[in-house]
């Protein structure tokens, strides 16, 4: 038992790893939120007035609904009247190109291990760095360029690609679609845009990096990837947040739009800072995200880690619109300290011959609360509808708690609907077996951690793998149940 | 389970037909006023419209016809033996009943009965806090300690709707001594071809090493709307058996709810419901578990055709006490027709490590390639398609001891499922 008391101890103890803050010169809004704020964020933007127009009607929807309970989540009430909707990095002039990015801002990112340079073109993947609010830079814009896929911040895509953006903006997730979207709609600062022309294979993996510097800042992204006929994009997102005693909230939307034959693979590692070892601090990860697949034989594939963040409210969907589409949910979340998970998926099938596989693990350790929740909803019209489902959890330590809430609504008698659901402890024979073959104590645990959530690693495209996996280890490292 | 509230018309001729008293009662009478009847909104009767089918069908406002009902030879369960007390329209009719009380004491509830509306939580049901303030009748069993009961007790609940609407209201409540042992079956049924609801709650006390097997039958061709609740707390060591059957009725509400509050419990709750027309049956159970060592084992299994919905939604809680639980669940359906539906909702909350616990469910259609394979042998689609379901439904059956009970379930499932080999 002391050795488990001091296991335990070394891992609550473990420092956040990206928990510094940069030194950059910010330009804010003032706190609060009513229709001059949105105006305000509007205005900085250049925004045109039809999205002017757009996050008015969403902020007038907002005001009127109300925040939803039934999430298996406790939190002190959020005054959203205290949260700064708008913080962005001083640049006199916007960059032409990254020699006058801010020195500063290159700085902090290269700390995150994330390369803005172009030097390391070995790593391959076009990223766009999002630091607060705002798009900081975007690699590899010309090369893509060639291709015809545009990949740019969300205010440049506003500007320059207006026809795509108003076509397919809120085309997804509705503006009123729930209470933190519709916040979103409003106040969203910037985020990621990105499309794929007919028949492009993406030839490199895409990127979105996420920061919250700033303190007391909500930060609002939204990402928009619209894939058109027959094309292929595997998308990245990664996040980190400094140190803050302070609970700081991020409502995020991505809106992913797949016509026929179009695959989408969207995978994410979150590392938002999870509060302290006495759940002080850390971020609201409030997050829509959902993909429509509009057209036939179209397939979009969900891979999260979630391993940050105090609270986390995320569902990434699939409607499965076209024939023969198809959706992917692959989860590992893990909770430790007192944070506080609830994640899973929905996947709404309309299409015949709609196919869609979840494959969720939670593993939950300290005084942490992980649920799953996920609808599989098979409609009259879905003939020929397919989906399995497992969701496993992990528990490590008594004073943790699992929990699954799967929704199973068949509408359609030639559907085919499997869920399986366990919740067990590290088996005792299993780590027994681990150290008679001298493997120690938390090797085992790691090894047994990795094993079990290998399924939904195996997913990851490779740089983020050994990233997820390091997490992973970094979280949990040896506590034996 | 938040309740939306829905102030109807509905709601004010309930609270309007029930005289407010003191005590328990009228305490349950607030609480119904003040959650309002379950409305779709309503997470634990999201798909179940409860509350609208009761305004369609019911006015709450007129009062039960009297019945003039005889005998009840046609209903009995063939060749068992059993304590039958009968109610009919809501009340207990001594003359109907047969029962002796040599090794257990049958009373009418009182009301103020050891651990009486402590079981059945009506400050967060509707359905619960009605029936808390409206029962008008029901049964008390007592058995002693280390008392195996001879005969099963039948509880029969009819109704007789040929000179109107019925409405009942029945409260029961057993207590099961140290090392005792009792069967109760539930039944239903009904003359006459008005709507009837009843609201029926049974609140059971299963002590140190006693065994309680309760089956309950629905099977009632009449227009049947129904609310059921079974809430049964168990000491260490002690068993417990449910089995319900669902066949027909307007709309089948079950809700199911052990309290393992002791180890070495073993706890089975078994469903099959095999469903057509427009039958609506929703079967909600809760398992929890309270101390360590217990086990738990659930299996719901469905075969939904024509316009039928079936609903299931099975908790599973595990306190931080309850170390070493085990605790299985598993749902399986099979629609037979385009227009069938079913929402199941399994779920698993868990705030202790040591434990084994699952669930599984599935729905789907019966397998082509045994369909096949049956043809194949020059058995016809229609007999392959009965024994098929019939082998589906089996693997519940099979969990009850063979005695004139199973032949009569057995006999029902198989009329139901056209088998004819």
């Amino acid at each position: 038992m002391s050795k488990d008391n001091q296991v335990l101890e070394e891992i609550t103890s473990k420092e956040y790893e990206h928990g510094w803050s940069s030194n950059i010169e910010m330009e804010s809004a003032p706190k609060g939120l009513n229709e001059d704020i949105v105006r305000f964020i509007s205005a900085k933007k250049n925004e045109p007035e039809w999205l002017l127009e757009w996050r008015l009607k969403a902020y007038r929807q907002w005001v009127n609904m109300k925040e939803p309970k039934w999430p298996n989540v406790t939190y002190p009430e959020i005054n959203y009247q205290d949260v700064i909707y708008y913080a962005a990095p001083k640049q006199k002039v916007k960059p032409k190109s990254l020699e006058e990015v801010d020195p500063e801002l290159l700085k902090t990112f290269e700390k995150l291990g994330i390369s803005l340079t172009e030097q390391k073109r070995l790593t391959g993947i076009a990223v766009d760095a999002v630091l607060d609010s705002v798009s900081v830079a975007t690699t590899f814009k010309e090369k893509l360029g060639e291709l015809g896929i545009i990949f740019c911040s969300f205010s440049e895509a506003v500007l320059e690609h207006p026809e795509l953006v108003k076509k397919y903006l809120g085309s997804v997730v509705p503006m009123n679609d729930n209470y933190f979207a519709a916040l979103n709609s409003a106040v969203f600062s910037d985020g990621s845009f990105c499309y794929i022309p007919k028949g492009v294979r993406c030839p490199m993996e895409l990127s979105t990096y996420f920061r919250i510097n700033a303190a007391n800042t909500g930060q609002f992204e939204r990402t928009l990837i619209v894939a058109d006929e027959g094309s292929y994009v595997s998308y990245l997102e990664g996040c980190t947040a400094p140190q803050r005693d302070e609970n700081q909230l991020h409502a995020a939307v991505v809106e992913i739009y797949a016509m026929k034959d179009a695959q989408v693979k969207y995978s994410t590692v979150q590392n938002w800072y999870p509060g302290d070892k006495n759940g002080k601090g850390g971020i609201y990860n409030f997050v829509t995200k959902r993909a429509l697949c509009a057209g036939d034989h179209s397939k979009v594939s969900w891979t999260q880690v979630e391993t940050g963040s105090a609270i986390t409210w995320k569902y990434p969907s699939c409607v499965l619109k076209g024939d023969y589409s198809s959706g992917e949910f692959y989860s590992v979340a893990v909770t430790n300290n007192y944070q506080q998970a609830d994640t899973g998926t929905k996947m709404i099938h309309i299409g015949k011959h709609t196919k869609s596989r979840i494959v969720s693990k939670g593993i939950s350790a300290g005084h942490s609360q992980n649920s799953y929740r996920g609808q599989v909803h098979i409609l009259k019209r879905a003939e020929g509808a397919r989906n399995f489902s497992q969701c496993d959890s992990l528990l490590m330590g008594d004073k943790c708690g699992a929990h699954t809430f799967p929704y199973i609504d068949v509408e359609n008698n030639s559907a085919k609907v499997e869920h399986e659901a366990t919740t067990s402890k590290i088996g005792e024979d299993q780590i027994f077996y681990c150290l008679q073959r001298g493997i120690d104590e938390e090797s085992a645990v790691a090894l047994i951690v990795n094993g079990y959530a290998k399924e939904v690693l195996n997913q990851l495209p490779m740089e983020f793998a050994v990233e997820a996996q390091k997490l992973l280890a970094l979280t949990l490292e040896g506590s034996v149940g | 389970m938040s309740a939306v509230l829905e102030t109807t018309p509905l709601l004010s001729d309930i609270l309007a037909s029930v005289k407010p008293e003191a005590g328990l009662k009228a305490d349950a009478l607030s609480v119904l006023e003040q959650l309002g009847l379950p409305g779709n909104k309503s997470e634990e009767y999201k798909f179940t419209p409860i509350t609208r089918s009761l305004e369609k069908n019911f006015n709450f406002a007129t009062k039960n016809s009297a019945s003039e009902l005889k005998s009840i030879e046609s209903f009995a369960i063939p060749g068992v033996d059993a304590h039958t007390l009968v109610f009919v329209n809501g009340g207990f009719v001594e003359e109907l009943s047969r029962y002796n009380q040599t090794d257990l004491k049958i009373t009418p509830t009182s009301g103020t009965e050891n651990g009486f509306g402590t079981l059945a939580d009506f400050k967060s049901d509707a359905l619960v806090a009605w029936n808390t303030a409206a029962w008008t009748s029901g049964i008390s069993i007592e058995v002693k300690a280390n008392t195996t009961v001879s005969k099963p007790v039948v509880l029969h609940y009819i109704h007789d709707t040929s000179k109107g609407e019925v409405k009942s209201f029945t409260r029961n409540i057993i207590r099961l001594g140290k090392s005792s042992s009792l069967t109760v079956i539930e039944k239903q049924d009904t003359i006459g071809d008005q709507a009837g609801f009843s609201n029926i709650i049974t609140e059971g006390f299963v002590e140190e090493n006693a065994a309680l097997n309760i089956f309950s039958l629905q099977a009632d061709k009449g227009k049947r709307f129904h609310f059921g609740q079974t809430s049964i707390w168990q000491a260490r060591d002690s068993r417990m058996n449910s089995f319900t059957l669902t066949l027909d009725g307007k709309l089948i509400r079950n809700n199911l709810q052990l309290i393992l509050d002791g180890e070495g419990i073993e706890s089975h709750m078994d469903g099959l419901y095999i469903l057509q027309g427009d039958t609506l049956a929703d079967n909600h159970t809760v398992v929890d578990h309270r101390k360590p060592n217990a086990n738990s084992n659930e299996l719901y299994k469905g075969v939904i055709d024509d316009n039928a919905k079936g609903v299931f939604n099975g908790k599973i809680y595990v306190r931080p006490d309850a170390q070493k639980t085990n605790a299985f669940q598993s749902n399986r359906n099979i629609l037979i027709s385009d227009k069938a539906t079913v929402n199941t909702k399994p779920q698993l909350e868990i705030w202790a490590d040591d434990v084994k616990c699952s669930h599984g469910c599935t729905t789907g259609q019966l397998d082509e390639e045994a369909m096949f394979y049956l043809q194949a042998r020059g058995i016809d689609k229609v007999t392959a398609r009965a024994m098929m379901l019939y082998a589906f439904a089996g693997e519940v059956l099979d969990k009850i001891n063979s005695g004139p009970l199973k032949n009569y379930f057995d006999s029902l499932i198989s009329e139901r499922l056209h088998k004819n080999f």
